[in-house]
């Protein structure tokens, strides 16, 4: 079973230091045991365009498809058995990056 | 011959949440496990009176259910094999850790109540799963439309099923954060019992309360040595002795100064009593629940309410602050100080509270109990009419009336 842990903040402020450490820390440990699959940074929603092609031709605008303030600056996915091992890992994971998380089953 | 609605009822009563809890834990689908539980007690209905009540009732319920279980997926796995897939996530986790009780029961409580689901969702899940009661019946109980109630419990489901809320006991670790959660679902279905909140509804429901204490005594079985689980049911018990004692016959809240205390119930008191001695002589520092519940038990030994012993009820609500330091713990702390330090102490105490409380109806009502007492009407009158103005239960908004009309 995987989890999308999406990590949520107000700005898209990069970690600072300390917190970098505290998540390689944590990545290495979530690798050693098993249950890595995926992980990343995104840039700012002002840095989002969105396409829809549905119609006959693809439609591109600027911008997040949805205003918010807060937003996704980052993600991981983990291999868990069940919610709680995942949220064991979102809790750690929120701890490390100093943010906080959500977390979402595949389907 | 044993009465065939009886034997049903109490067939209910003492079966529905093993019958639902050894379904889920076989076929991994609590849809499926609610929906053929309910099937074999309709076929129990249709079926006893003419044959009879089988001589072990509860196997009887659980193989028809289980018969109903695999008829469905039998059915449903013709249509969709994908989706039997998708249902079988049979258990596979390790045997519990030592010292942890397993009981299928413990796994669909710990599964109903876990913290990744809305509150309310956790009350309505564990009402129908554990509880029995129907979907109509909660909807009543919390005053939401049927269908909306339908579609909670729909939802809840789901989101069990598609996040893989597991089911099982939690680990001895994380044990008691998550039995926290479960004794709080519990305590607030007895509280929405007992005091309901909305001026429309009974200002008492039975219902509630009697369904909080079979679900509280259930867990007590299957964890007899927890505290918290003991404290909370103590707790039930005194507060429901006092149910008809604190109701006039003209639908009026009576204060526990003014009960009759001959028309307490005495053998819930003499059961909560016995668990408070209990977690008492066990030695281990007390939870909130127990700390309650031996506030309780010192009201309920007081053959009347002049004998209370007071310094006693302030000193426990001094161990529940160092716990708890929420406001309304302090509101209720002054309550006692007022009687004694004086109405003078405790008021110094409650207006100290304005800020977290104004918004709270029972910080109003304090207040103008404690104006009353210092012989000051007119600001007794103003609190008086603002705790009437602020939503609350009915009962006790015709007890603040008779208090305000009182006053010179």
């Amino acid at each position: 079973m995987q989890y999308l842990i999406s990590v949520i903040n107000e700005s898209s402020d990069l970690a600072t230091e300390d917190e970098q450490a505290a998540i390689d820390v944590f990545n290495e440990r979530v690798i050693a045991e098993g249950n890595w699959v995926f992980a990343g940074g995104l840039a700012g929603p002002g840095s989002a365009t969105v396409v829809d092609n549905r119609g006959a031709n693809a439609l591109v605008t600027d911008g997040p498809f949805v205003e918010t303030k807060e937003y996704i600056v980052g993600f991981w996915v983990f291999e868990a058995p069940d919610l709680d091992a995942a949220l064991k890992l979102a809790a750690d994971g929120s701890k490390a990056c100093n943010r906080k998380v959500e977390v979402r089953p595949f389907l | 011959m044993i009465d065939v609605r009886t034997a049903i009822t109490q067939a209910h009563q003492g079966e529905w949440a093993r019958v639902v809890a050894s379904l889920t834990r076989r076929f991994g689908d609590l849809d499926i496990a609610e929906e053929a539980a309910a099937e074999a007690f309709a076929t129990a209905v249709e079926r006893w009176p003419a044959d009879g009540v089988p001589p072990n009732p509860g196997a009887w319920l659980t193989t028809t259910a289980n018969r109903k279980a695999i008829d469905r997926i039998r059915r449903e796995s013709k249509r969709d094999d994908k989706q039997k897939e998708a249902r079988m996530w049979l258990d596979d986790d390790p045997p519990p850790s030592p010292g942890v009780i397993d009981d299928e029961r413990l796994r669909l409580i710990f599964t109903c109540c876990h913290p990744a689901l809305a509150m309310e969702s956790r009350v309505a899940l564990t009402l129908r799963m554990l509880g029995g009661l129907t979907v109509p019946e909660i909807a009543r109980a919390f005053l939401v439309q049927e269908a909306a109630m339908g579609q909670r419990i729909t939802r809840a489901k789901s989101k069990i099923k598609a996040a893989r809320i597991p089911y099982r006991v939690p680990s001895a670790e994380d044990l008691p954060v998550r039995l926290d959660g479960v004794l709080a679902v519990l305590f607030l279905v007895f509280n929405e019992g007992y005091l309901a909140t909305g001026p429309d509804t009974q200002p008492v429901r039975v219902d509630l309360t009697t369904e909080a204490i079979r679900l509280t005594r259930l867990i007590r079985t299957l964890m007899p040595r927890d505290g918290e689980v003991a404290g909370l049911l103590a707790l039930m018990l005194l507060i429901e002795a006092r149910r008809t004692a604190r109701m006039s016959a003209t639908g009026e809240l009576v204060t526990l100064d003014e009960q009759d205390r001959g028309s307490w119930d005495a053998a819930l008191i003499t059961e909560g009593h016995r668990l408070v001695r209990e977690r008492l002589a066990s030695g281990v520092p007390p939870g909130r629940y127990q700390i309650l519940a031996a506030i309780n038990a010192v009201h309920t030994s007081a053959p009347d309410a002049r004998d209370t012993d007071w310094s006693q009820v302030v000193a426990l609500y001094d161990q529940l602050v160092r716990l708890d330091a929420s406001p309304i713990v302090a509101l209720n702390r002054a309550v006692a100080v007022a009687e004694l330090d004086g109405p003078a102490v405790a008021l110094a105490a409650v207006d100290r509270l304005e800020d977290r409380l104004g918004v709270y109806r029972e910080y109003h009502a304090t207040r103008a109990d404690l104006l009353r007492r210092l012989g000051r009407s007119s600001l007794s009158r103003a609190a008086y009419d603002h705790a009437i103005e602020l939503p609350g239960n009915a009962a006790q908004t015709a007890y603040l009336v008779r208090r305000r009309d009182q006053l010179g």
